[in-house]
């Protein structure tokens, strides 16, 4: 690719504004620019990441799935659930928090296509049904002796390094999980048919139809992905914070929206890229975690992310604007009039 | 005579019991440009449908592409065939790049789980050398300019291995000089064999580019005429069964009130030092190549997007437009180019499109609505335009195009404007209706007003009294119509 098109790019922006961000908070406090602060981060924003990764697919077929929050919450509560009563294995875990996201995710999508409703409403819809059906089966319990065998799985860490306080930290397998979720999307949407009609029917749907993309399978794929990575997802959360709440996760689909958006990815559709997501859900991880550091209050948090977002789609908008306008500029001859 | 490569033979085809298409012909040679011409409602599109295997044509029909009768016709089976069809909207994706989208038929064609990318470029590079264009591959279709996407589009049909390519009026959103150039491609693509099926409103372009026509009426075949036995009247009168009358507007008032004076009017990065005057009962066209800032202009003068300096004189008192209130107020009206998207809402009643100009006059001092009074006005401009339709209630959606532009018309009409400015009023509408939409705008200045119309076409700027040729956000050249012909004009402007 050419510099100057890798100049134009959102991706810069945000590297950028990261990279300032850094500076600034390493300023106030030195501790933020360490190895051990940054796996930190990435650890506890891979919940997040992986969920980014999910909805940025939605977006970029034109789509956009508000149920993934209850789609994860019933994927590890039917994982905790299985695991406490017939104990099993990690496999077994993986197992059923994809599938049940294939499944709840597959509703969606057939929904989608087959009803021929916004996807807003359908998602908004299936949210409730979702999360209210597993509050009536669940009724609202929490479970929290997960067995040890998760325990230590949640604790693994691929390369690991002691500190000066003598705990380890390391590279964590949910950081892993979160990288090979990253790479296979990228790979997916560069180079499987699949995901180039994931961009072709966000583009334009009508073109994509009569260049003879099957859009329906395309939905159904989208909304199937999404709801497996939600699945997954869960798995990270259940083991980031040892135990399961089936509150805990419905209410922060629009923080993980956000990011994605922030990252890049159009509402309307067939803008996005894989590397922009993993940099705004990163940007917001930053920003939290810098005011952690500079000692801010957490009440603060909210409203800074509010902030960042709104710039950065400002800016988004304003770039558009300034495009549009260069396109229809009228070449006006300078000089004085010819009589 | 040269030998067929698509033939469709006794087309009939009836939607819920109206016959859209009454046994009708089409024979496209090899290597040759065809036009096909109708009104709208003529059974134009009917037939591209079947053409391109979207519609299913009834028993009888013969269908023959490439000396090989077709019978399972579908859009799969069409594309084997080798017809490709280019509709209007380009049907191109944006967010994709011009390789993508050049060989995205072909990657599906292939039915490949995996893209190789090499592929794609190599099919679209081949594309584009074929036609002799210069696209760069990389470049994102949004990013290209309307001319340039036209050119994928080709490349696209190309890739398909098209020998006959379908363009549905390629034209609308060029500029001269960019029909030139694809023109120059569509001749270039036929002296290699391929053959073209364009369809267009704008009898000069068929006239300049086909070798044949064929012409529809009322979903029956006219008949298919080599190029050299047309003219533009013989085209319209064979469209329309109508003898077009081309009477100029006579106005001879030089010392008739001036409404609207405008001095030297610039705004930066759209026109500069404009002057103009408009008077009582008079109209002036202005006309210019698309990007010469001729909108620009009536956009500023309607207060949409002001000026920056420059003076405005109406009436002879030197006033401000900087809302477009400040216009509305001085009695400017402005019909903007693009009705669907700015003039009326179509999901509205036409009642409800014609009044919403002048809500605040029908309002009661409650605020209520004066509905006798709102129906009076509604049922009046109906019927001084000759509004077709069944009723006033019914959305604007459900109307043609050319009584869509009557209702935008009519909104305007409706606040009593003493200046109205028309902003390509007659755009993608068909041959009889125009003559009526210009016949409307006569009448209006006879009655007094003053009218700016902006335009396209030669013709059109032929049935004004005075032709302002905008270029590069100047106006270059004023001409008085009765001291010039329409070539002239044409001349003019392409210089």
């Amino acid at each position: 690719m050419r510099i100057a098109s890798i100049l134009k790019r959102h991706e810069l922006y945000l590297i950028v504004i990261i990279a300032l961000l850094s500076v600034l908070i390493t300023s106030i406090n030195h501790h933020f620019a360490t190895l051990e602060n940054l796996l930190d981060m990435l650890k506890l924003s891979s919940f997040t990441g992986v969920l980014a990764v999910g909805v940025l697919v939605v977006l970029l077929s034109g789509g956009i799935d508000l149920s993934f929050t209850a789609i994860a919450t019933v994927a590890m509560y039917l994982m905790g659930s299985y695991i406490l009563t017939f104990g099993g294995n990690l496999l077994v875990a993986i197992l059923i928090v994809a599938v049940t996201g294939i499944v709840l995710g597959a509703i969606n999508g057939v929904i989608v296509h087959k009803l021929e409703i916004p996807a807003i409403i359908v998602t908004l819809g299936t949210l409730s049904i979702f999360y209210g059906a597993l509050m009536v089966i669940a009724q609202g319990r929490d479970i929290y002796n997960l067995p040890q065998w998760f325990r230590d799985f949640a604790k693994l860490n691929l390369v690991s390094w002691r500190n000066v306080g003598g705990s380890t930290y390391g590279i964590s397998i949910f950081l892993v999980i979160w990288a090979v979720v990253l790479a296979v999307t990228w790979a997916l949407l560069r180079y499987a048919s699949v995901g180039r009609g994931v961009f072709a029917i966000g583009g334009s749907p009508l073109a994509a139809s009569r260049a003879g993309y099957r859009i329906g399978r395309i939905q159904l794929f989208v909304y199937c992905y999404i709801g497996m990575l939600s699945g997954i997802a869960s798995m990270i959360h259940v083991g980031l914070v040892d135990q399961i709440a089936p509150h805990s996760i419905v209410g922060k689909e629009l923080v993980v929206i956000a990011a994605v958006v922030l990252g890049g990815a159009s509402l309307s559709g067939g803008k996005g890229s894989v590397l922009g997501t993993f940099l705004g859900v990163f940007l917001f991880a930053v920003i939290g975690n810098g005011l952690t550091l500079t000692r801010v209050t957490s009440y603060w948090q909210d409203a800074v992310t509010g902030i960042v977002l709104l710039l950065s789609i400002l800016i988004a908008a304003f770039r558009e604007r300034r495009r549009e306008k260069s396109l229809v500029r009228v070449n006006v001859e300078e000089g004085k009039a010819k009589a | 005579m040269a030998e067929n490569l698509v033939s469709l033979r006794h087309i009939s085809k009836n939607y819920a019991g109206v016959k859209a298409l009454d046994n009708v012909e089409l024979i496209i040679r090899r290597a040759e440009i065809h036009a096909l011409v109708g009104e709208n409602g003529s059974g134009k599109s009917t037939l591209i449908k079947v053409l391109s295997g979207a519609v299913q044509p009834s028993e009888k029909a013969e269908i023959e592409i490439d000396n090989v009768r077709v019978r399972s016709n579908s859009c799969t089976e069409s594309i084997r065939c080798g017809v490709a069809v280019i509709y209007q909207d380009l049907s191109l994706f944006p967010n994709l790049t011009v390789a993508e989208n050049i060989a995205v038929n072909d990657q599906i064609e292939k039915r490949a789980v995996v893209v190789d990318w090499r592929d794609v470029q190599r099919v679209a590079a081949t594309a584009i050398a074929q036609i002799g264009a210069k696209l760069d591959v990389h470049a994102l279709v949004g990013d290209l300019s309307i001319a340039d996407q036209q050119l994928v589009a080709i490349c696209r049909a190309l890739a398909q291995e098209a020998k006959l390519i379908v363009m549905d009026e390629p034209t609308s959103a060029l500029t001269q000089r960019e029909v030139e150039l694809l023109f120059g491609v569509l001749r270039d693509l036929r002296s290699k064999g391929n053959s073209i099926l364009f369809i267009s409103h704008k009898m000069g372009e068929i006239l300049s580019i086909s070798d044949r026509v064929t012409i529809l009426r009322d979903g029956m075949l006219v008949g298919t005429y080599n190029r050299d036995e047309l003219d533009r009247r013989k085209l319209e009168f064979l469209m329309t069964q109508k003898q077009s009358v081309e009477s100029r507007y006579a106005w001879n008032g030089d010392n008739r009130r001036t409404l609207l004076e405008v001095r030297g009017l610039s705004k930066r990065g759209n026109f500069r030092d404009v002057s103009l005057t408009l008077r009582e009962g008079e109209i002036v066209g202005l006309i210019g190549p698309l990007g010469s800032g001729r909108t620009e202009l009536a956009l500023a003068l309607f207060g949409l997007k002001p000026a920056d300096s420059g003076e405005i004189v109406a009436a002879g008192i030197p006033r401000r437009i900087r809302t477009v209130k400040d216009a509305i107020q001085l009695g400017i009206g402005y019909v903007p180019e693009d009705r669907v998207q700015d003039g009326v809402i179509l999901s509205k009643s036409i009642g409800r499109n014609i009044s919403i100009t002048i809500l605040k006059k029908l309002l009661t001092f409650a605020f209520f609505l004066k509905e006798e009074e709102r129906r009076k006005q509604v049922e009046r401009w109906v019927t001084t335009l000759q509004i077709k339709c069944s009723s006033s209630e019914m959305p604007v959606q459900t109307l043609s195009g050319g009584n869509q532009q009557r209702v935008v018309l009519a909104k305007w009409l409706a606040t009593d404007p003493k200046i109205l400015i028309l902003d390509s009023p007659t755009a993608g509408i068909d041959v009889g209706a125009k003559a009526t939409i210009l016949e409307i705008i006569r009448q209006l200045a006879e009655k007094g007003m003053a009218i700016l119309l902006i335009t396209d076409e030669s013709s059109e700027a032929m049935s004004c009294n005075r032709v302002l040729i905008m270029k590069r956000g100047r106006i270059v050249e004023e001409v008085r119509c009765d001291a010039t012909t329409e070539d002239e004009i044409l001349e003019k402007v392409n210089a």
